[in-house]
């Protein structure tokens, strides 16, 4: 389980505030642009350090581990995949940065089919479609298999039916894995679709996760604002 | 935690070790170097000599862009193209082939004698101070005319339908404020690079009235064998760097006129017809006064270049093996140095010339070996920290976008040190450090400075080979050569600018 405990975060012009427990299988991350969703994941996979706090997972602090080190994996909002290698040398990568054994290959082959990308690791990302490059991008945080998977808006420039089959896409195989998942969003219909959980960023803070249903049952007043309701 | 400190410890000692490679010589400059009251009256007037023809070229040539860059800015033609990316050529052309052409059009025996001696016009000449202008506003007219260029395109083309729409008149609106921002700079780069030109004032100038600082210098070692007067001098020289690089750095360009919405500007200014033949006009001398020299060098090389003796042959590999070494160590130096403290370190080599770091390099050497003996690494070593700099302007703005883009994903793959290099960053910067490698190999090929410290016979290279060859009057051997020259010196650029683009 992930716990943000009495962190503060001090940038130039920014300050946010979270202490919260999240225990949700997957927990959507909302709230309006530059509330702080994105420095929120940014400190959980070790790219920002928090002025105050820790950062724990099942109680052990992550202080000072580099983000290889923290069980966390993440899908960006772009620059996924390293556009001068294959789709199957980018997976490899989420194993070794050797070459990849005949027993890696086929754990490569097997995401592959199972992000249903199958025949496809020969080619490189700009011969893909957009969804494409989203399904091999989440095929390649399967196979880093750790047990917390966060999304940092990664689907967010393809359209909303494709959107929706790739958030449906990652609930099912995250829950087919055992993987906790945190979604950043700006849009609640994303949160409805496959979160149990929803927890609200506004003005430089984090509100402690909730159930979707009854956080849009019943919006808290800055969720309100947020949503112009 | 230990990575993280290598990855920073690295560019630090590299930076510094840079810094020695510049720094070293220098101090052994300063350590020999008399007062001022060792320098006589030829000294003095080779100073004055230095700026004011570093001033004068750099004018004519910013003034004669002018035109240019307008003519090219508005008008579309065939080869347009071409012709811009030929304004290239002149940075990386041996400066002493480009002389050879220079001679071949202007010379005692040259076309426009021959031409003028048809027409009864008096003959010209074109060794001392006038010459030496000429050769300079040869290399600097496309320096100046591509960043002119560079200005006008920088101009939203909204910034162009405002004026069309309003019929105000283009210069005015447009021209002159960006003017007024790119000029100044232009002119800066050009006199930098005017007052370190060692092969030109060789070749062309000398005498009284033609003597730069650096000629000075090379006249000191050779002719009085006065090292003392040569250190004194390289530190005058070094001095006059310094004030220039710093003036430079003022005046950079500031902010331009404003974001635009990057539409292709459409021109109403270039469409009557007296503009049009003006503007063509330009176009052509610019054309013919770079064209014609590259010809000469061509048409005239050709029968010499079939019955080139062993020497130049010999000495063209020697040139090859100092240019790739000169390439491996600029590249080795530049890509750890490739940070915003490394690219200063790596500047030292604008304020630094060739010849005070050969100066330096000599006096440090003499008394454990013959200098000749060590001409090629020396010659090596001052090409690639010579290059450094256009090395790591090239490089850092890729490799900060390559870790911008990259980095953290690279990290939370746990792809570090070597294995970054190797899998993310060079092929990221195949491009770049082609081109980068190409333009060390090629300036390393063409540099006629140093070597002519170090050098004897023996050790020659073949642009000291080639001006050996001239100073002893047997031009269609110099001219053969000089075709030899141009082609490896171009030949080297493309291998390796194509390499870093094959597959990329």
């Amino acid at each position: 389980m992930l716990e943000l405990r009495d962190i503060t975060l001090h940038l130039e012009g920014y300050h946010l505030a979270a202490n919260a427990e999240f225990k949700g299988r997957f927990t959507a991350l909302i709230g309006p642009s530059g509330a702080g969703k994105s420095t929120i994941l940014s400190m959980i996979a070790g790219f920002l350090s928090p002025s105050r706090g820790q950062i724990l997972w099942d109680n052990r602090p992550l202080d000072g581990l580099a983000p290889a080190k923290r069980p966390v994996s993440i899908l960006f909002q772009d620059n996924n995949l390293f556009p001068h290698l294959t789709i199957a040398a980018n997976l490899a990568l989420a194993l070794t940065t050797k070459r990849p054994t005949p027993a890696q290959m086929e754990r490569i082959n097997a995401a592959l089919a199972q992000v249903g990308l199958a025949d496809m690791g020969t080619r490189k990302p700009a011969a893909l479609s957009g969804g494409q490059q989203s399904r091999a991008a989440l095929a390649r945080v399967l196979l880093q298999d750790r047990p917390l998977m966060m999304l940092d808006e990664p689907f967010s420039a393809l359209g909303p039916a494709l959107r929706a089959e790739m958030l449906d896409l990652v609930a099912q195989l995250a829950a087919d894995a055992g993987i906790a998942v945190l979604m950043v969003s700006h849009a609640p219909e994303d949160a409805k679709r496959v979160a149990d959980q929803v927890a609200l960023v506004a003005d430089g803070q984090l509100f402690p996760p909730q159930s979707t249903d009854r956080l849009f049952a019943d919006p808290p007043p800055e969720l309100r604002a947020y949503l112009g309701v | 935690m230990a990575q993280r400190a290598f990855a920073v410890t690295l560019p630090f000692v590299w930076a510094l070790f840079a810094a020695g490679l510049v720094i070293g010589p220098v101090v052994a400059v300063i350590m020999r170097a008399g007062g001022l009251g060792g320098l006589g009256t030829p000294e003095y007037a080779a100073l004055w000599f230095t700026i004011w023809q570093a001033a004068l070229s750099a004018a004519v040539s910013v003034v004669l862009a002018i035109p240019v860059a307008r003519a090219l800015s508005r008008q579309q033609f065939p080869g347009r193209g071409a012709l811009i990316a030929l304004l290239g050529a002149p940075f990386i052309l041996p400066v002493i082939v480009a002389v050879l052409g220079l001679l071949a059009v202007f010379g005692g025996n040259g076309l426009v004698n021959q031409i003028g001696g048809w027409l009864g016009l008096p003959r010209i000449d074109i060794y001392g101070y006038h010459g030496v202008i000429l050769a300079h506003v040869f290399f600097n007219l496309p320096l100046a005319t591509r960043l002119i260029l560079q200005g006008w395109l920088a101009i939203p083309a909204e910034r162009f339908r405002l004026a069309a729409s309003l019929d105000a008149p283009m210069g005015r609106v447009l021209e002159r404020p960006m003017l007024a921002r790119i000029a100044p700079g232009a002119f800066a780069v050009i006199f930098v690079i005017c007052l370190t030109s060692f092969a030109v004032a060789l070749t062309l100038g000398g005498g009284p009235k033609a003597t730069t600082v650096e000629l000075a210098i090379y006249q000191a070692f050779k002719f009085d064998f006065d090292l003392g007067k040569a250190a004194t001098l390289a530190l005058v020289q070094l001095a006059m760097g310094m004030a220039a690089a710093l003036a430079l750095f003022a005046l950079s360009p500031p902010a331009g006129l404003g974001a635009g919405l990057d539409r292709v500007p459409q021109r109403w200014d270039g469409r009557g017809r007296v503009v049009r033949i003006a503007d063509f006009c330009w176009i052509g001398f610019a054309a013919l006064f770079l064209l014609t020299p590259l010809a000469m060098i061509i048409v005239s090389g050709l029968p010499g270049l079939l019955a080139l003796s062993a020497d130049v042959w010999s000495s063209a590999l020697r040139s090859l093996s100092v240019a790739l070494g000169a390439t491996a160590l600029t590249i080795l130096l530049a890509l750890p140095l490739a940070t915003k403290l490394g690219e200063l370190a790596g500047l030292l080599g604008v304020a630094v010339s060739g010849l005070v770091l050969g100066t330096g390099l000599f006096l440090l050497v003499q008394p454990f070996v013959r200098p000749a003996e060590v001409a090629l690494p020396v010659t090596l070593l001052v090409n690639a920290l010579m290059a450094l700099p256009f090395v790591l302007r090239i490089l850092r703005p890729e490799l900060d976008a390559a870790r911008e883009d990259y980095g953290r994903l690279a990290a939370t793959l746990g792809i570090t040190g070597w294995a970054l290099w190797r899998i993310v960053l060079l092929p990221r910067l195949r491009r770049p450090l082609g081109f980068a490698a190409g333009l060390t190999a090629a300036l390393s090929m063409g540099d006629l400075g140093v070597i002519a410290l170090f050098a004897d016979g023996e050790h020659a290279t073949l642009p000291f080979q080639l001006y050996q060859l001239m100073a002893a009057y047997r031009i269609e051997a110099a001219q053969g050569a000089a075709l030899l020259l141009l082609m490896m010196s171009l030949g080297l650029f493309w291998i390796f600018d194509k390499g870093g683009r094959a597959n990329a």
